[in-house]
């Protein structure tokens, strides 16, 4: 749920990149915050293990500039995506505004990514929410390597009515980051309007 | 759906935080939601990272309330970090909102922790009216088309 502060004049969003692990979500993340102007952008924040597996959740504060008056900002987070982490993913929805799943297109990975889809809406629904009420952006990425699915077949199963928007990416190298970032924002700002 | 803080709400919910700034002679208080955004500051917040501060208290004050409730407890209302020169107490305000307050040895726990029960009681009153006014909020100060249409904008403008 944003936060609209019409004294300060501010408005907070939550932005949530879900999906399987090591799926990419993190390195969108690491991508977008190594881009951005440092007016911008606040202080990264990983809470991962040893191995850089995400433990809690990656923070990133966006700020795009003061809008009619308003200071808006996107708070961007990311979830563990392995499956034994679910007491953490599940809290760091709360709140949230706009997701953007980030899918592994790798063929040996489809499975995970319909599970983490499955657990998302599992997730959503103990804040009782559905997907359909939540801005969502889909995310096909690691589009360079060999072994991948076809977007149209990833698409029949995740985003089987084709509703929500769906960008290819190779996070790696930036790919498809800030398609999908600029989306999910613009998404999360209309339905602000509503 | 939003949750909105208007200008005579803010102003009571800062008084308050001013107040206890004062008579509890901490460093820092701060009001965060759930989610982990700050909804007004007060005090010395200049020397450090507001927004990574608010993120990360939530997510602290959530993990504890999970792992009250997996010894059956339904929540840990308060929590306290005990530093070398530096302390942060945690409580949570109705059951939306939380409390983060920093203080050194000005003040001891005993005093933080008395003030901190009679704001708390104050803060209740005036966020159980914000709440109860959510989706009632007048059309003019609506989040309009233009503002999403400029906001759009800007997005082309910062990430191409």
């Amino acid at each position: 749920m944003a936060l609209i502060n019409y004294a300060s004049r501010e408005i907070n969003s939550k932005i949530v990149y879900y999906g399987p692990g090591l799926g990419g979500k993190t390195t969108n993340i690491k991508f977008i915050y190594t881009k951005l102007n440092p007016s911008i952008k606040g202080k990264l924040i990983s809470l991962a293990t040893e191995l850089d597996r995400t433990l809690f959740f990656d923070f990133l504060p966006v700020d795009i500039g003061t809008i009619r008056g308003f200071k808006t900002r996107f708070h961007l987070y990311t979830v563990p995506g392995q499956v034994f982490y679910n007491a953490s993913r599940k809290l760091i929805l709360k709140g949230v505004d706009g997701i953007v799943f980030v899918a592994d297109s790798q063929i040996e990975r489809f499975d995970d990514n319909i599970e983490s889809l499955e657990n998302l809406k599992d997730n959503l629904k103990t804040y009782n929410l559905s997907l359909r009420e939540i801005p969502l952006v889909f995310q096909y990425n690691k589009r360079d390597l060999p072994n991948i699915t076809q977007v149209a077949e990833l698409n029949k199963v995740l985003n089987p009515l084709n509703i929500y928007p769906f960008f290819e990416s190779v996070a790696t190298q930036g790919v498809g980051v800030f398609d999908t970032l600029k989306e999910v924002c613009k998404m999360v700002l209309k339905k602000l309007s509503t | 759906m939003s949750f909105n803080i208007f200008e005579k709400d803010f102003w009571s919910i800062t008084e308050e935080l001013n107040s206890l700034i004062k008579s509890a002679n901490v460093k820092a208080a701060m009001l965060i939601d759930k989610a982990g955004q700050v909804i007004t500051s007060s005090g010395d917040t200049e020397t450090f990272d507001l927004s990574s501060f608010a993120t990360l208290s939530a997510a602290d004050f959530a993990a504890t309330s999970q792992l009250a409730s997996i010894i059956g407890e339904k929540e840990f209302a308060h929590l306290y970090h005990q530093g070398e020169k530096e302390n942060i107490y945690i409580t949570i305000v109705g059951d939306r909102v939380i409390l983060a307050v920093v203080f050194d040895k000005r003040t001891t726990l005993g005093m933080v922790r008395i003030k901190i029960k009679q704001v708390v009681g104050r803060l209740e009153r005036i966020f159980e009216d914000i709440f109860t006014k959510i989706g009632t909020q007048p059309k003019e100060e609506r989040i309009t088309d233009e503002f999403t249409k400029e906001a759009e904008e800007e997005l082309d403008k910062l990430f191409g």
